[in-house]
């Protein structure tokens, strides 16, 4: 298949994800359970097609620009932030470097434990 | 001479209400961004987000533009977030035998994680006095945007303001992420992957994904099962606590 044609399965799943969780009232968002269909494909071809690799890649190698127009939102609520900029700068920085340390710091000692069980006294 | 003017003014008002300047704008922007990221030796305080963000905001402000009328540009750069997620299942495939082996640590370590985040910001605005608005606007800022505004919806926060706490705390974890890893010495490109795909959503997947692919696929699939994981847990949790 052509890129044009990767491009096409990439949105269609995409759309397919969407009228899922419509129809279903899910609060998960359309592309996630567009990427767990695109994933089911991939699976089933048992290879990742040179094509979709391109477009795929070429996306994601990108994917901060794609966050710049709802970034710049932040002009809709200047002033609430002006007001409110203790609680929320204090609260973002510490519960995001809190969020990390946890989260990494959880998953290194259960991948140890894991180790240690599957591999006694080595 | 005035003729001139009346004629630069003309193309302004031609070419500012087309989407092709707004979208041009948010390109270029993003270019400054990467150019002043790159130079500074990939400097992770120098997020290319921040500052395309920073330029664009004052830009809009100086020209008194609407952030409507950018957004009929921008959308197109937005629209592509769907695709780009979509997409996300190629490196996860990729390392679809590395998760597999750790799945049981993976589920844990992002429920975990999911609760920090959401537990650790409502507290502390709570303690700083925040408002009431901003306390629950601010309880889904890990998740990613689409998904925090649906949750900020049904806990009777505002969405859009949720939206800005996301893209904050996303910016945040893609700067401070690598910093507080290596302070804590965790080196292990899945875990790191996983913590800043739980913290800070897409934005944390994108800057993962261009360090190391074990992270950013560990990365992108945090995000979604954050995604999840918080959108059963946080309206659980407030029907209990409020």
């Amino acid at each position: 298949m052509t890129v044009i044609g990767y491009l096409t399965a990439i949105l269609c799943c995409q759309l397919v994800g969407e009228a899922f969780v419509t129809y279903l009232a899910i609060p998960v968002p359309g592309p996630v359970v567009g990427m767990v269909l695109l994933f089911i494909g991939l699976l089933i071809k048992g290879h990742v097609p040179e094509n979709l690799a391109k477009v795929g890649d070429t996306l994601l190698n990108n994917l901060s620009l794609l966050f710049v127009p709802a970034g710049v939102g932040v002009m809709l609520h200047l002033s609430l932030l002006a007001d409110d900029w203790l609680p929320i700068s204090v609260a973002l920085v510490i519960s995001v470097l809190l969020t990390i340390a946890v989260t990494g710091g959880m998953m290194v000692l259960l991948n140890r434990s894991a180790k240690n069980n599957a591999e006694p006294g080595s | 001479m005035s003729g001139e003017v009346a004629e630069l003014r003309d193309i302004w008002v031609y070419l500012s209400t087309s989407p092709l300047l707004h979208l041009t704008l948010t390109l270029l922007a993003y270019q400054v961004g990467m150019t002043i990221y790159q130079k500074s030796g990939l400097n992770p305080l120098l997020n290319p987000v921040l500052i395309a963000v920073a330029v664009l905001v004052t830009i809009l402000l100086v020209t008194g533009t609407d952030y409507s009328v950018y957004f009929e540009g921008a959308q197109f750069v937005h629209f592509l977030l769907g695709p780009a997620t979509v997409s996300l299942a190629i490196p996860l495939y990729r390392q679809f035998e590395t998760v597999k082996r750790a799945g049981g640590a993976i589920i844990a370590s992002i429920i975990a994680g999911s609760m920090t985040a959401a537990a650790s910001a409502v507290g502390i605005a709570w303690m700083l006095g925040g408002s009431h608005d901003l306390l629950l606007s601010i309880a889904p800022k890990s998740v990613t945007a689409p998904v925090a505004m649906g949750i900020a919806e049904r806990l009777g926060g505002l969405p859009s303001l949720t939206a800005v706490m996301v893209i904050l705390t996303g910016i945040l974890g893609a700067s401070l992420g690598p910093l507080i890893l290596n302070l804590l010495r965790i080196k292990d490109w899945k875990a790191r992957g996983l913590a800043i795909g739980t913290a800070s959503h897409g934005i944390g997947t994108a800057r993962a994904l261009n360090i190391n692919e074990v992270a950013g696929a560990f990365a992108g699939l945090a995000m979604g099962l954050n995604a999840l994981a918080t959108a059963i847990l946080i309206p659980a949790l407030w029907q209990i606590f409020k």
